[in-house]
């Protein structure tokens, strides 16, 4: 005779005569309680009997977990070849059985998640962000629904668009400031250092005013687009998906092209270069900071030279790549909005990948412009 | 008004419901039953054209169902409501007439009031969907659904989440709006006194047989119906599957 004693309940194996074992319960089986022991209960199986009976008249009580492993002790005997059976079950216990075990088992319809390793994971991703086939059905979709919208402008929700630009510009004004200023600070100072070894501080305005117009204040700004209306565009329309809204939006006739996208992507078109306007002044005044205070400068000396270094072309570049940016962050994020699948999570992934996607392409189409300037000799 | 044939329906790989026949007669008021799970919320989907069907056909008054662009043919309640989350609910239900008609907002004021008076949303004009029950989101998604008066109705599961006095006025709204303009209402339902009281016709599906195990008049399937599935359905019993 072997027994398992723990808190709360006492299993001992009997072995009887003629083949037959006995598992027998006495007190009161809680799962919180045996579940630490089980292991124990588990190993009492062994060596497996022809017959074994569980025997639980003793037990006074078992909650819903216990039952469960119970069955499932039941079922574990019974694969290791033992005629196993639940026998002396009473009141309670007996309905707790009867509840739990009432149903026949059914496979899984799905088979589980699986579950990959973090390498895999890296892999999966970076093929995503490569291949996104479902992207170009995007760009079909929204050519299509462009052509539309072109014969009929008056699907289009034109009047969300003040309250978006207001959202993603007016909104956004401080940010862009403080970042912009803090970069053409930043270039400045980093200039002056290089400059000052020269004598050549006034270039300062030269170095600042072209790489602020032509790079810092399109590039930063569009990053900034980026992280909040990207975001908030692809959050909010992935709700919208998950929630049944836009399905709902389909079965009232209106096209979520018309209704959701267009006026994104015209908002974030239009604020864009807004911003970079902003962002130009704002960047070549952090310079002018840096150069009056540390490099001794004048600012009518270092404003005159910004005007002589930079032409119309400088700050219209810019301008235009600006607004590249726009469309594409508000296209990019429109895609993965109305793209997502899941619920809450594949709201939050939709955004994650919203802004890498939109970070990533800004990168690229700002390098495309570099070169095509380049071929133009600018 | 609807005809279904051979549609087999799922999603990915897997098959919800294969083969399904039926027929739903122009001003009939047609109830989907069926088990938790058993594929109705899914017909209705595709019943609106929102997913394509993986075998079969489907004919809305002789043309298969699309979502496009254009005035809509039908009213839908989503099992969830749908409202959308940014407007008021009488921005909701004002959305289509400001969309697809040439009303004075005035007008589409006054009727988008009556609208919510009919469910029962009077003085929730203003509130936002989060602001207001799961019960009270289900009838604004009716009120909604039938902003533009449409010939055709598809309801998921109207009544759940409202209590017995809404649950009986909501069968009292749709069998007047059925008698008086002939509206076809297609319904989703598990409430038996609605089935009795206002279904003309149904069909109750099964995720074992994956398809339609009864059809006819509700009282029909009540007192006629040798299957087991069916009698438990309707004699509230607990299904032995
Ligand atoms: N988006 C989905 N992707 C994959 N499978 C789904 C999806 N939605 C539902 N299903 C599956 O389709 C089956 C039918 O679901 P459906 O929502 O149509 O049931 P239902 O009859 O409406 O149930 P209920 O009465 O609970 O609303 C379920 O087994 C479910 O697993
Ligand atoms: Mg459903």
């Amino acid at each position: 005779m072997e027994g398992a004693d723990t808190s709360g309940f006492r299993v001992e194996r009997i072995d009887l005569a003629g083949g037959r074992s006995a598992l027998r319960f006495v007190g009161e089986l809680r799962f919180r309680e045996c579940f630490d022991a089980w292991g124990r209960v588990r190993e009492l199986l062994a060596p497996a009997p022809p017959r074994l009976e569980l025997d639980v008249s003793g037990l006074e009580g078992m909650d819903g977990g216990a039952t469960a492993l119970l069955l499932e002790l039941r079922s574990e005997a019974a694969a290791a070849g033992s005629d196993a059976a639940i026998v002396g079950a009473a009141g309670r216990v007996q309905s707790m059985l009867e509840l739990y075990g009432g149903h026949p088992r059914r496979p899984s319809l799905l088979a589980p998640p699986a579950t990959i390793g973090i390498l895999e994971q890296i892999g999966q991703e970076t093929r995503s962000l490569l291949n996104e086939s479902n992207a170009l059905d995007f760009v079909g979709d929204t050519l299509l629904a462009g052509a539309q919208a072109a014969r009929r402008p008056g699907r289009v929700n034109w009047r969300a668009v003040p309250r978006l630009m207001e959202r993603a510009g007016a909104d956004g004004i401080p940010i862009v400031l403080m970042i912009n200023f803090l970069v053409g600070l930043v270039t400045g100072f980093q200039a002056a250092l290089q400059l000052e070894q020269f004598g050549a501080n006034i270039f300062v305005a030269d170095l600042v005013g072209l790489s602020v117009t032509r790079e810092l204040a399109p590039l930063m700004t569009a990053i900034i687009i980026a992280g909040r209306s990207g975001a908030a565009f692809s959050a909010e329309i992935g709700t919208m998906r998950v929630s049944e809204e836009i399905d709902a939006l389909r079965t009232l006739g209106l096209d979520p092209f018309h209704f959701l996208v267009f006026p994104r992507v015209l908002a974030l078109t239009l604020v864009a270069p807004l911003l970079t306007i902003l962002a130009d002044v704002i960047g070549i005044l952090g310079g002018l900071l840096v150069a009056m205070f540390s490099l001794d400068l004048t600012f009518h000396a270092y404003l005159a030279e910004t005007e002589k270094a930079l032409d119309l072309f400088d700050v219209f570049s810019g301008i235009l790549k600006s607004a590249v940016f726009g469309l594409n962050v508000a296209l990019i994020a429109c895609q993965r909005g109305l793209a997502t699948r899941g619920g809450a999570e594949g709201v939050g992934r939709a955004t994650t990948s919203a802004v890498v996607t939109s970070l990533f392409a800004i990168v690229v189409v700002d390098a495309i412009f570099t070169v095509i300037f380049h071929a133009f000799g600018r | 008004m609807i005809e279904v044939e051979r549609l087999t329906i799922g999603y990915g790989e897997r098959v919800v419901l294969e083969r399904l026949d039926f027929t739903i007669a122009r001003g009939q008021v047609f109830a989907i039953l069926g088990g938790s799970g058993c594929g109705k919320s899914t017909l209705l989907r595709h019943l609106i054209g929102l997913e394509a069907p993986m075998g079969g056909a489907i004919r809305i008054a002789g043309a298969p169902p699309v979502q496009e662009a254009g005035p809509p043919a039908y009213g839908v309640l989503f099992q969830s409501g749908a409202l959308f989350g940014s407007m008021t609910l009488a921005e909701n239900v004002a959305l289509p007439l400001r969309t697809w008609t040439t009303l004075d907002p005035q007008a589409v004021d006054t009727i988008v009031r009556a609208k919510l008076r009919l469910v029962g949303l009077e003085g929730f004009e203003n509130h936002l969907p989060a602001e207001i029950s799961g019960g009270m989101k289900k009838r604004a998604g009716i009120a909604r659904a039938l902003a533009l008066d449409p010939p055709l109705l598809f309801l998921d599961e109207p009544s759940a989440g409202l209590d017995p006095v809404s649950s009986v006025e909501l069968d009292q709204l749709l069998l007047t709006l059925n008698r008086s303009l002939g509206m076809t209402t297609v319904i989703v339902t598990h409430e038996l006194q609605s089935i009795f009281a206002v279904a003309d016709a149904c069909i109750m599906l099964d995720r074992g047989a994956r398809g339609i195990i009864a059809r006819g008049h509700p009282a029909e399937l009540r007192d006629h119906s040798g299957d087991a599935r069916v009698r438990a359905f309707f004699n509230r019993l607990p299904s032995a599957t």
